[in-house]
């Protein structure tokens, strides 16, 4: 090769230090002009904008979405908001929630459960037949088995898909099909499996009576905000970003001024023939068990790697995580959640039948937790989204329902509710791209 | 024997400087009939930049991977602070102190820079994580890099910039008391500015007495921040020698042709390259 002399000399460190210094802080001043202080409220506020804007909208949407359908059914129908109606609402929403809570640990990890539709009938039909008279066996011990014949479904659809490598749209399909026989098996053609446990019955039939509403509220509220507000003053005292004083304050508030409205709607009396008071008692299952998935998620060594596993599968990979056994873990979790749902469902119906649509059940828990902002792409989702997307879905179906319209207009709405969702996630994080 | 002579940049380390940190003997790798690595011989000193180059196919990627213990060499040996060590896994090698940020960084957008630094190894106190300890440790290792461009440790990695994510992933490097960070092209995908911010941290790293092996194809890059240069060619090493005894045209000659006949234009002519 011949070539004429490199007309550089090769560059010694020393002389380029300051150079490279200068056009280091250069950058650094250049993002410190974004910069938003988290130390005053209006600051903290700018850093949520932020994140909004980097495509975690979070829980806005679907809270906007909420007040504008209560607002428009509302001004169809006043019986919208009256205080009944809304009662029946969250015990028609329980079951979506708790199947797309399930749900939720699927799309977390970019896959999807089509499974737990029938899973969550299956959880109904074990616990039905356990209880039925000629078994006899205590309520508990019914719901226990259940729970359990219903994570060792996930387990094995998990072990499936991870140990095999299948795409889990696939093996949850079969599931769906093939949980659906074993419940017809079990039923027989057209049966029908009748509960006469009274507890299992008051799962979503039940109301703590008004005095103990209170109580619980408070109880809970005292505790949410104890925990809350030691954390973060521990945060502020050791110079960790925290919220200012005035937004946990503002936060507790919330909390409190949330729970004496639930408490308030539920002890107004909504019987007509007989005085009905008091919080359901299927308020506080889907409470705790977003409390246990908050947690689990949020909180835990497991709950990271499944957002890791999410988010970025080769990164988790590298940071030694066990793939295999999170993914196998989810579905188990997603299939065991759906079980408690099965026994709500079944609990309100006050039976288990063959009409158990585990097709439209699944559908609607995916389009809750979508709606609720959970993403279909991974990585981004929580329990609580489950929740609202839940609330959403019953409000359509509740609304439109006193308005009179069909099935047929409910399931439309339901869908331009859903499309509308995806596309928000979606544009979200085309956003987020760009940046 | 490679004999380091010592850079004219860095500070001279003491006695870590005389014991290398890494040291190489005669490993090699293939893949079948493929020979990616022949007999290559590398010392690693503590407190220095070793740049690595080479053509594409020259045996960089499967080096680092040897030494980041992704692959077994076949033949040859690794020191490890004067004692021989098998690396069977990315595990043995984080024990020992050797952390790789790959090109593609391995980052969780949706996590944060905290939760993404921690990443498989979190402190866990009652089956909780301890996000403040946590936090703390982020944090306090990014001021110790002086990477203030980003405003908390708390910001998601998808709002950061190529070259904050280049930080983050250093920093996640550097956070487990790492003795040798590799970086492969840690300044492939950035602007200017952000470039020079990723070399000053290299070097940053470098003076408080990490060993950093760092792959570029970028000459200026390498020039820039390294204190010895190690030619590959054809999987063999062809060259290690202080930066100041190089230059572009003369790594150019070996990475395409594995000799140079040029003498460096400053002040020392250089030695003959290695076999």
């Amino acid at each position: 090769m011949t070539r004429v002399d490199e007309p550089e000399p090769p560059a010694p460190v020393a002389a380029d230090e300051p150079e490279l210094r200068r056009a280091a802080e250069a950058e650094s001043q250049r993002q410190a002009e974004r910069k938003a202080s988290p130390d005053t409220l209006r600051g903290y506020f700018r850093i949520v904008y932020q994140r909004v804007r980097s495509g975690d909208s979070g829980v806005l949407p679907v809270v906007a979405g909420f007040v504008l359908i209560s607002i428009l059914f509302q001004a169809l129908n006043s019986k919208f908001l009256s205080a009944g109606n809304l009662v029946n609402l969250l015990i028609q929403g329980s079951v979506y929630m708790l199947l797309a809570m399930g749900e939720v640990f699927a799309l977390l990890l970019g896959e999807i459960d089509l499974s737990i539709g029938f899973v969550s009938g299956i959880g109904g039909v074990v616990a039905a037949e356990l209880v039925k008279e000629s078994t006899g066996w205590p309520w508990w011990a019914a719901i226990i088995v259940a729970l359990l014949v219903c994570a060792g479904i996930g387990l094995l659809q998990g072990t499936i898909i991870t140990r095999l490598g299948l795409p889990s749209f696939v093996v949850t399909l079969a599931g769906l099909l093939g949980w659906q026989g074993v419940m017809l098996m079990i039923l027989g053609t057209g049966g029908s499996l009748p509960i006469n446990d009274h507890i299992i019955n008051d799962f979503a039939s039940g109301n703590l009576t008004p005095i103990a509403s209170w109580l619980v509220m408070i109880a809970i509220v005292a505790f949410v905000s104890v925990r809350m507000w030691v954390q973060e003053s521990r945060r502020r005292a050791s110079g960790l970003i925290a919220p200012p004083a005035s937004l946990t304050i503002l936060k507790i508030v919330g909390i409190l001024a949330a729970g004496i409205i639930l408490v308030l709607i539920c002890n107004t009396n909504r019987g007509r023939l007989i005085e009905i008071k008091g919080v359901p008692f299927v308020v506080l299952i889907v409470l705790g068990v977003c409390t246990a998935w908050t947690f689990l998620l949020g909180r835990t060594r497991f709950g990271r790697y499944v957002y890791a596993i999410g988010g970025n599968t080769e990164a988790a990979r590298r940071a030694g995580i066990r793939i295999s056994r999170v993914r196998t873990i989810c579905f188990m979790l997603a299939s065991f959640t759906a079980g408690i749902g099965g026994i709500v469902y079944a609990s309100r119906l006050q039976s288990v039948s063959t009409a158990l649509d585990g097709g439209t059940l699944v559908l609607y828990s995916v389009a809750a937790a979508v709606i609720g902002g959970t993403s279909l792409f991974g990585g981004r989702g929580k329990a609580v989204h489950a929740v609202l997307g839940g609330l959403v879905i019953a409000a359509i179906d509740n609304g439109m329902g006193l308005q009179g319209y069909s099935a047929a207009a409910r399931n439309i709405v339901t869908a331009l509710v859903l499309l509308a969702a995806v596309t928000i996630d979606s544009l979200a994080r085309r956003d987020a791209a760009r940046h | 024997m490679v004999t380091d002579v010592g850079a004219a940049a860095a500070p001279e380390q003491g006695s870590s400087a005389l014991a290398p940190l890494l040291r190489l003997e005669r490993v090699s790798k293939s893949f079948g009939a493929v020979h990616a690595l022949t007999d290559v011989d590398l010392e690693i000193p503590a407190g220095r930049v070793t740049a690595l180059a080479g053509d594409n196919g020259a045996g960089k990627s499967v080096l680092i991977k040897c030494i980041a213990g992704i692959h077994a060499p076949d033949a040859g040996t690794l020191y490890w602070q004067g004692r021989p060590v098998h690396l069977r896994n990315p595990r043995d090698a984080a024990a020992l102190g050797i952390e790789t940020v790959y090109q593609d960084l391995a980052l969780c957008d949706n996590l944060d820079i905290a939760q993404n630094m921690f990443l498989g190894r979190e402190r866990v106190q009652h089956f909780a994580l301890s996000e403040d300890a946590m936090e703390e440790a982020a944090a306090q290792t990014l001021r110790s890099l002086a990477v203030t461009t980003v405003q908390s440790v708390r910001q998601q990695v998808a709002s950061l910039s190529g070259g904050q994510r280049q930080a983050v992933a250093i920093a996640k490097a550097v956070l487990w008391n790492s003795k040798l960070v590799i970086m492969d092209e840690p300044t492939a995908a950035l602007g200017v500015a952000q470039t020079a911010m990723v070399l000053s941290l290299v070097r940053n790293l470098a003076d408080r007495g990490l060993a950093v092996i760092i792959i570029s194809h970028n000459m200026n890059d390498v020039f820039q921040v390294a204190d010895r240069i190690a030619v590959l060619h054809l999987g063999r090493m062809v060259a290690v020698r202080p930066a100041s005894e190089m230059d572009r045209q003369i790594v150019v000659d070996l990475m395409t042709s594995g000799v140079s006949t040029r003498t460096a234009p400053s002040n020392k002519a250089a030695e003959e390259p290695e076999r």
